[in-house]
């Protein structure tokens, strides 16, 4: 009767460790940054604000790692389609600047699916393949030069707008946050979803369309950075392929120590949510503590391997 | 009576070899048929032509009379043949209610959304009736035991098949109480008036459980014996090929 027994303690320590880390982290720098004012509503409303990008795209990667894929390439779509946004709107309506961004990341979402789910490449090597090949897409699309937003609507909606006082960066968050646990949770594309990733023979002989969910994984990862591209461009007023380029490790990391298993079939939107909060956090403490960019950056992989870790730790092993 | 499941004349071959042929069987409703023979034998393209996997190359197969032709193994599970395939075929991270429906999952009306609370009942009802004993519907699998998860993927089988269930060396990673637990639970079947075709490499398995014994050996149908008349001497002569008299 042991088995049961330590199945109880890997998922507790699993699972909590994100919200044990999460509250250390806030802890700690609200105790050591309190006169520098991490506290402040301000700071804390930025916090959110810089995440909200690498939140909704880390809502993608927790489908794709559920079912057995990953998406290296996504920071990557985020600049192509930030840059497809920017390009449309110099002269069309905003409309077509988001059909644009976001149709630029679900096409090369689909681009990765269709070689991961039927032509049966695997997708690491797939998206690390097309990471390269779109951040030199993005570079070629405008010379390396950066092309200003200029639709007053689309900045305010994708960037620094409000709704009842609500910042919209914010209100993206949440939309994302809530489709993303419904649909993970209490959708038959998220069961088929964690059926993939978790036992690919019993989900296809059960009748799961197997490389459909591949491919739709995949797809729902580029328009998450698609997305993401789209509230870059919104909030910095302007596009470069520079944008997104340093989140891969973010939005993994999040991923990771929110909870959700790198071979599939386990997860957590709510843990992924609160992975980015506290890589958000992280960023943003190391900042007002006066570190150099080079020691942040340090530290802040530290930190990450340390979460990773035990967060991946199998008690039964 | 009409057999729930009659096979005339399969034949199956892959390019020119030929994996089974010239087979024939009835099956009942609320009778188990062991089909044994060695490895090689054509026992598992066999379950795979019932199952959709395979068509025959040529052949009949009618379901309670009606000749039928699948295309795939959806098409099998839709006329009510399911399958307990060796490895399971189970979802380990999942509860065992997600597994109990797994690709046929229950929906609300309202916006599809699933309904967890249905499928854990039914699947706790159906655990009860079978005497799968089990923490709860909502267990996941990965902590149960090996019997238990044998008796989810049977419990699944029953609960989807109206006709016909196929079980793939049921008791292969057994230990022996298990194992009695498991043949309990598929003896109980018959009173559900489902038909069993069971493969297995245990004799005295066999031999406990089936009404009748189908011997394979390299493609070749050797014999069907009822189990009462027969003895574990002649179905090794027959898989075996060698005559000891």
């Amino acid at each position: 009767m042991t088995k049961p027994i330590n199945a109880i303690k890997s998922l507790d320590l699993q699972r909590s460790v994100i919200y044990f880390g999460f509250l250390g982290i806030f802890l700690f720098f609200a105790v050591i940054l309190y006169d520098d004012g991490f506290l402040t509503s301000r700071n804390l409303t930025n916090i959110v604000l810089q995440t909200a990008p690498a939140t909704i795209m880390a809502i993608g990667l927790v489908f794709a790692l559920s079912a057995g894929e990953i998406d290296l390439s996504f920071g990557s779509i985020v600049a192509v389609s930030a840059l497809s946004a920017a390009m449309a709107m110099q002269s069309g309506p905003m409309m077509l600047g988001v059909a644009a961004g976001l149709g630029a990341g679900i096409l090369i979402g689909a681009f990765n699916g269709v070689l991961v789910a039927y032509l049966r490449l695997p997708s690491f090597l797939v998206t690390l393949a097309t990471m390269g090949l779109f951040a030199g897409v993005a570079r070629t699309m405008t010379d390396l030069r950066s092309i200003s937003v200029l639709n007053d609507t689309f900045a305010g909606i994708f960037g620094s707008g409000k709704l009842f006082g609500v910042p919209s960066l914010v209100i993206w968050t949440i939309i994302a946050v809530v489709i993303g646990h419904i649909t993970y949770r209490n959708t038959r594309f998220g069961a088929h979803v964690l059926a993939v990733g978790d036992n690919a023979r019993a989900a296809q002989v059960s009748g799961i369309k197997v490389p459909r969910v591949r491919l739709m994984v995949l797809m729902l990862c580029g328009a998450t950075a698609g997305l993401a591209g789209l509230l870059y461009a919104g909030r910095l007023q302007a596009a470069k392929y520079t944008l997104g380029e340093s989140d891969l490790m973010t939005v993994i990391a999040a991923v990771i120590v929110g909870g959700t298993a790198l071979n599939g079939g386990k997860g957590s939107i709510i843990g992924a949510l609160l992975g980015s909060l506290m890589m958000g956090m992280l960023n943003n403490g190391l900042i007002l503590m006066g570190l150099q960019v080079s020691d942040q950056m340090i530290v802040r992989g530290l930190i990450i391997l340390l979460a990773v870790a035990i967060s991946l730790r199998d008690v039964r092993r | 009576m009409t057999p729930t499941l009659s096979l005339k004349d399969i034949r199956k071959s892959f390019g020119g070899v030929t994996a089974i042929q010239n087979f024939s069987l009835d099956l009942f409703p609320g009778e188990i048929v062991a089909l044994v023979g060695d490895n090689g034998a054509g026992k598992s393209t066999l379950i795979k032509i019932v199952s959709g996997v395979h068509l025959p190359t040529s052949g009949d197969i009618a379901l309670d009379g009606e000749s039928v032709s699948f295309s795939d193994a959806s098409a099998a599970r839709s006329h009510g043949i399911e399958v307990v395939y060796q490895d399971l075929a189970l979802a380990d991270e999942q509860p065992v209610y997600m597994n109990m429906f797994l690709g046929r999952e229950l929906t609300r009306k309202l916006f599809g959304l699933l309904d967890k609370g249905k499928m854990r009942e039914e699947t706790q009802s159906l655990v009860d009736q079978l005497d799968v004993r089990i923490p709860s519907a909502s267990s996941t699998i990965r902590d149960l035991s090996g019997g238990q998860r044998q008796g989810i993927a049977i419990a699944r089988a029953t609960h989807w098949a109206s006709k016909l269930i196929l079980l793939d060396e049921p008791t292969a990673a057994l230990g022996v109480a298990e194992t009695e637990k498991v043949e309990e639970l598929v003896a109980s079947l018959k009173e559900r008036n489902l038909a069993i075709l069971i493969i297995s490499h245990s004799l005295d398995q066999v031999f406990r459980l089936s009404d009748r014994i189908c011997v394979l050996r390299r493609g070749e149908q050797i014999g069907v014996k009822k189990t009462a008349d027969t003895d574990k001497n002649e179905i090794i002569a027959m898989i075996t090929g060698v005559h000891n008299q």
